[in-house]
């Protein structure tokens, strides 16, 4: 892990190459509102973050732009040494090595399990079909459900219908993995088997965001906690630090509004 | 809905104390029903002893024998041939074919305007999105009669006197007595052009066939469509050519006042086909946009997120969702124009209103049978439509569930 | 001042980034004009030409029905010259026939009061926070239409007798509409209880006579009353022309009705019906007291549209010989002391723009009673 450096001093190859996911003094603003305000931040490879932070902190549209859903428009991002501009080319490369999963699981309703897991292998990766449904298949097993395979989401509970959005995301073999909370439609008893296969995607080392409020998974497998509010980043720490000693006063409220 | 069992319709509902009969809900309904179908039956047994006193006192024949008497009118415009001497029944086929033509030109026109302004009205750009409002408030706000109107005035003022008329290439004539065109006339070895049109089209569906297997096997794509449209447009070329082009067209040629041969369509079609399909484009067009709007932004976003370009998510996850949503009020207009058609009554336009329940009725009088057979064969386009529908719901329906 | 840290391990913000306002290109009238007209090529292209297309259409309208226009003039050879616009006088020759047909130019009070009085009772009826909604549907629905009958027919209380007959033009096209969803309101909500009715007979009965008027054109129901109706009526008991294309217009909007009258019975919820039944109401108060008033306050949208669509079909009744607004103005056309090139541009434009007034007017009324019943209450 890097030690810490100005932002201006990083020579950019170096910074491209050696970081997964890097953002350097990103501003965004929609319309007026200024929504990110110098955004710095760099994950290496296969380290695993957690962000959190009251709504409308930035949180969501930070790692919105880390795939460009969101386009920033000030200070650079690269993604795995690709940086994103307006150049579509370079945004599919960045689109293809990264998964995102999300809130309201976005499945597409007129396709089956299986279908939604093959759609972007074989029109994107151009992966033939038998291999494309071999691929889903493996990753369905691995969110636990593969015998649903041949139903459609809305036959799925929100559970089932979150991991099989794990499972969409991971058939296009990422490198890293964006959740944008990824829990926080579910009902309570479903949270914790989507938690459970995120754990497992942890364990085998991706590089992994996630914009979450569970803090037990925080603390469970995130090498650093990130506190956002006000779209700039307040606090960050790996997380028995972050939870156990609070520095800004802003972090220190937070954290006793949503732990109680 | 079951929540009204047991409550059936009742005038007498609320008086309390009476005998239990007449309070069991069964025989309150089967009483109210009976009351009900004696009243149809008196009204229709009034109608029909009416009918045939006023048929009998007014002299008018009954009976539908006069679809083989002959019509001694003419008819501007038909499909099917139609001699002085055609009978009534003749002219009722005629009307149909008129009928089914404006709508399927009109459906079609139709479709692609309102489709266009569907999609222009949700462009990014603010110009082309006002342009597509402007043209929907102002095509649905004003009567489909009085754009027909409109319409054909605007074609017979505008339009130049045969001697003066817009051609193109020659061939093509436009003045006030309608639109000439060149029509096909096949000589020797067309049949193999006909033969070949099929066989492109055989082959274009074999390629498709072959890419998806192609598809599913290696992952590699093929351009189907354009291949496709070389085919079809490709194959029949090349084989006029091998025969040395036995297509030929007669030409219109201007004579005297006239043009002589060709093909003619005539103002009032243009005029009432014209004012339908662009009264029925504004209405396809909010149900194109309602449609691509249902489709939530999430899905677009998760599309993206996983690498597909725009033009595939539109294909494959926009367009399929949004058609669910689109077809069915898309099949009700296409109804709505076909019904409209028998505006055409009001520029002479011969389809089967105007022909066959306006001129058949004012020369025959039989009324009761014109204008029951004239229902007919709009509730026959009704209920062919909507068992299509159900039957594109009930396959959506399984989609979903 | 800003923390020029970056966030690695462990990092505290000491002081916050201050709001700064968006780049230049991203706010104010020419990022919005970035993004909206110009953001690429090919957007630019589309942009200058809808802007030539909207400039030439707007200025050719303005060019005709202003700056070239006729204002002044006693007949056709005001407007004959070579380069004439629309030609005004003409409407305003015709302007009673436009809006009376024939109805005698002494009598016209009569139909002028039956529109105020129209006026007068609708426009509460349309505002929300106007008080005694429910007497003021029952004077608009139910004594409206006797009273505006009496007035405009009259052979009463000493008013001279005016038929039907000579009745046209604007008072035509708003007899018709206003009868129209008047008399199919009621029957409209009867058929849709019969459609969703647990009683075969009833049902099947509804069923049939929802569909038969809904799948056949106006055109047809309008022939059908002119030519067939007077068979299956004994004699001597004649209707007039406009009585006939009433009754049809009638039964043919009775039928869309009744559609979107069931569209809203199916959309209160089943606890509604439980709760009316628990309370030991019968079929039909459970339905007048609370069943139809939920439901008929959610379709007023669906009301509105259909009272739209009846509004554009009045024209039809010209066909069988009944002169609405449009049949007195082609009548208008046919006088040869008006006869011009630029004639019936000027009559459509006329009519134009009163049938957009209304329909538009109508539909921007029913888009927000919509839009207040969406935000009222989401289920």
């Amino acid at each position: 892990m890097s030690v810490t450096q100005t932002a201006a001093a990083v020579p950019q190859s170096q910074a491209s190459t050696r970081h997964a996911i890097e953002l350097i003094d990103v501003n965004k603003w929609y319309g007026e509102f200024h929504v990110l305000k110098d955004i710095n931040l760099q994950v290496s490879r296969g380290e695993r973050i957690v962000i959190c932070g009251p709504s409308g902190s930035g949180k969501s549209t930070m790692i919105r732009c880390i795939n460009r859903l969101e386009e920033h428009q000030k200070g650079r991002i690269f993604v795995d040494g690709t940086e994103l501009t307006n150049d579509l080319k370079k945004i599919d490369e960045v689109r293809r090595e990264v998964g995102m999963v999300f809130q309201h699981f976005n499945l597409f309703p007129h396709l089956t399990i299986l279908e939604n897991c093959t759609l972007a292998p074989i029109w994107v990766r151009k992966m033939p079909k038998k291999e494309a449904e071999e691929v889903a298949m493996h990753f369905l097993a691995k969110v636990k459900i593969p015998e649903q395979a041949k139903k459609y989401p809305g036959q799925l509970s929100g559970g089932q219908q979150q991991r099989v959005a794990i499972a969409r995301a991971l058939c296009m073999r990422p490198k890293i993995m964006l959740f944008d909370e990824p829990t926080s439609a579910l009902d309570p008893e479903m949270v914790k088997e989507v938690l459970d296969t995120m754990v497992s995607l942890a364990e085998e080392g991706m590089t992994m965001l996630c914009v979450t409020h569970e803090m037990g998974f925080a603390r469970q497998v995130a090498d650093r906690v990130i506190f956002m509010d006000y779209g700039q980043i307040i606090e960050s720490n790996e997380p028995n630090e972050f939870f156990a000693n609070p520095q800004h006063e802003r972090t220190k409220k937070f954290l006793a509004d949503i732990l109680h | 809905m079951s929540v009204q069992e047991g409550i059936s319709p009742s005038p007498s509902t609320g008086d309390s104390g009476r005998v239990s009969l007449v309070n069991n809900p069964r025989v309150r309904g089967f009483i109210f029903q009976l009351i009900t179908a004696i009243i149809i039956a008196v009204v229709l047994y009034i109608f029909v002893t009416n009918a045939q006193t006023n048929l009998r006192s007014q002299g008018i024949a009954t009976g539908f024998g006069f679809l083989d008497q002959p019509a001694s009118f003419d008819v501007n415009q038909s499909l099917i041939e139609f001699t002085q001497n055609a009978t009534y029944g003749r002219v009722l086929l005629v009307g149909i074919l008129n009928t089914l033509l404006v709508a399927a030109v009109g459906i079609i026109l139709a479709t692609i305007i309102g489709f266009m302004v569907g999609i222009a009205r949700l462009s990014p750009n603010w110009m082309v999105r006002t342009l597509g409002t402007i043209y929907v408030e102002v095509t649905r706000n004003l009567p489909p009669l009085f754009q027909i109107f409109f319409w054909y005035v605007v074609l017979i003022k505008f339009s130049p006197s045969p001697r003066d008329s817009f051609s193109l290439f020659n061939a093509f004539f436009y003045s006030n007595r309608g639109l000439y065109m060149p029509s096909v006339v096949l000589g020797n070895g067309a049949i193999f052009i006909e033969l070949s049109i099929v066989i492109a089209v055989v082959l274009a569906l074999v390629v498709r066939y072959w890419a998806r297997k192609r598809q599913e096997q290696t992952g590699e794509q093929f351009p189907v469509l354009w291949t496709a449209i070389g085919l079809i447009i490709g194959l029949p070329l090349i084989v006029s050519a091998i025969f040395g082009f036995p297509i030929t067209f007669d030409v219109p040629e201007l004579g005297g006042f006239n043009f002589r041969g060709g093909t003619r369509v005539i103002p009032e079609f243009v005029a009432l086909t014209w004012a339908l399909s662009i009264y029925t484009a504004g209405f396809i067009a909010e149900i194109v946009r309602a449609g691509i709007m249902a489709v939530s932004h999430g899905q677009t976003e998760a599309a993206g997120s996983l690498g597909l370009r725009p033009g595939p998510t539109l294909r494959l996850v926009v367009i399929p969702q949004a058609m669910r949503v689109i077809i069915p009020p898309l099949t009700s207009q296409y109804l709505n124009l076909t019904k409209n058609s028998s505006l055409a009554v009001a520029v002479g336009y011969p389809e089967i209103t105007a022909i066959f329940a306006g001129t058949t009725l004012n020369q025959t009088g039989q009324a009761i049978e014109v204008i029951a057979i004239t229902m007919c064969v709009y509730l026959t386009i009704s209920i062919v439509t909507s068992i299509f529908m159900n039957w594109y719901n009930r396959r959506v329906a399984l989609v979903e569930r | 001042m800003i923390d020029t840290a970056i966030p690695n391990q462990v990092f505290v913000r000491s002081q916050l980034v201050e709001t700064l306002p968006a780049p230049k290109s991203e706010v104010g009238p020419l990022a919005w004009a970035r993004a909206n007209l110009f953001s690429g090529p090919i957007n630019s292209l589309l942009t200058i030409i809808g802007f030539g297309l909207l400039a030439y259409i707007l200025f050719a309208l303005l060019d005709f029905l202003v700056l070239r226009a006729v204002w002044t003039g006693e007949n056709r050879e005001a407007c004959l010259g070579p380069e004439v616009g629309a030609c005004w006088p003409f409407i305003k020759a015709k302007f009673g026939q436009l809006v009376y047909g024939f109805y005698p130019v002494d009598e016209r009070w009569r139909p002028n009061l039956v529109f105020l009085l129209g006026a007068i009772l609708i426009v509460p009826l349309m505002v929300r926070t106007a008080p005694f909604k429910l007497a003021n549907a029952v004077l608009f629905f139910v004594v409206y239409p006797v009273v505006a009958f009496f007035l405009l027919q009259g052979d009463v209380l000493g008013l001279p007798l005016v038929s039907t007959r000579i009745w046209g033009g604007i008072l035509v096209t708003l007899v018709v509409a206003v009868v129209g969803i008047v008399a199919s309101l009621p029957l409209g909500i009867v058929l849709a209880l019969g459609r969703r009715s647990q009683l075969p007979i009833i049902r099947f009965a509804s069923i049939a006579f929802i569909e038969f008027w809904r799948g056949v054109p106006l055109i047809t129901v309008l022939f059908f009353a002119t030519y067939m109706l007077p068979l299956f009526l004994p004699r001597g008991l004649e209707f007039n022309g406009l009585l006939r294309a009433l009754v049809g217009v009638s039964l043919f909007a009775a039928a869309y009705m009744a559609e979107v009258v069931r569209g809203g019975l199916q959309a209160i919820p089943r606890g509604q019906y439980e709760g009316a039944m628990a309370v030991g109401l019968g079929y039909w108060r459970m339905m007048f007291l609370i069943i139809l008033p939920q439901a008929l306050k959610l379709v007023i949208p669906g009301i509105v549209n259909t009272f739209i669509g009846l509004f554009k079909d009045t024209t039809l009744v010209l066909i069988v010989s009944i002169l609405d607004l449009l049949g007195q103005l082609r009548a208008a056309f046919a006088d040869p002391n008006w006869a011009t090139p630029v004639t019936e541009f000027t009559g459509y434009a006329f009519a134009g723009f009163f049938y957009f007034f209304f329909c538009y007017g109508m539909s921007r009324y029913s888009r927000y009673v919509e839009r207040r019943l969406n935000t009222g209450h989401k289920r």
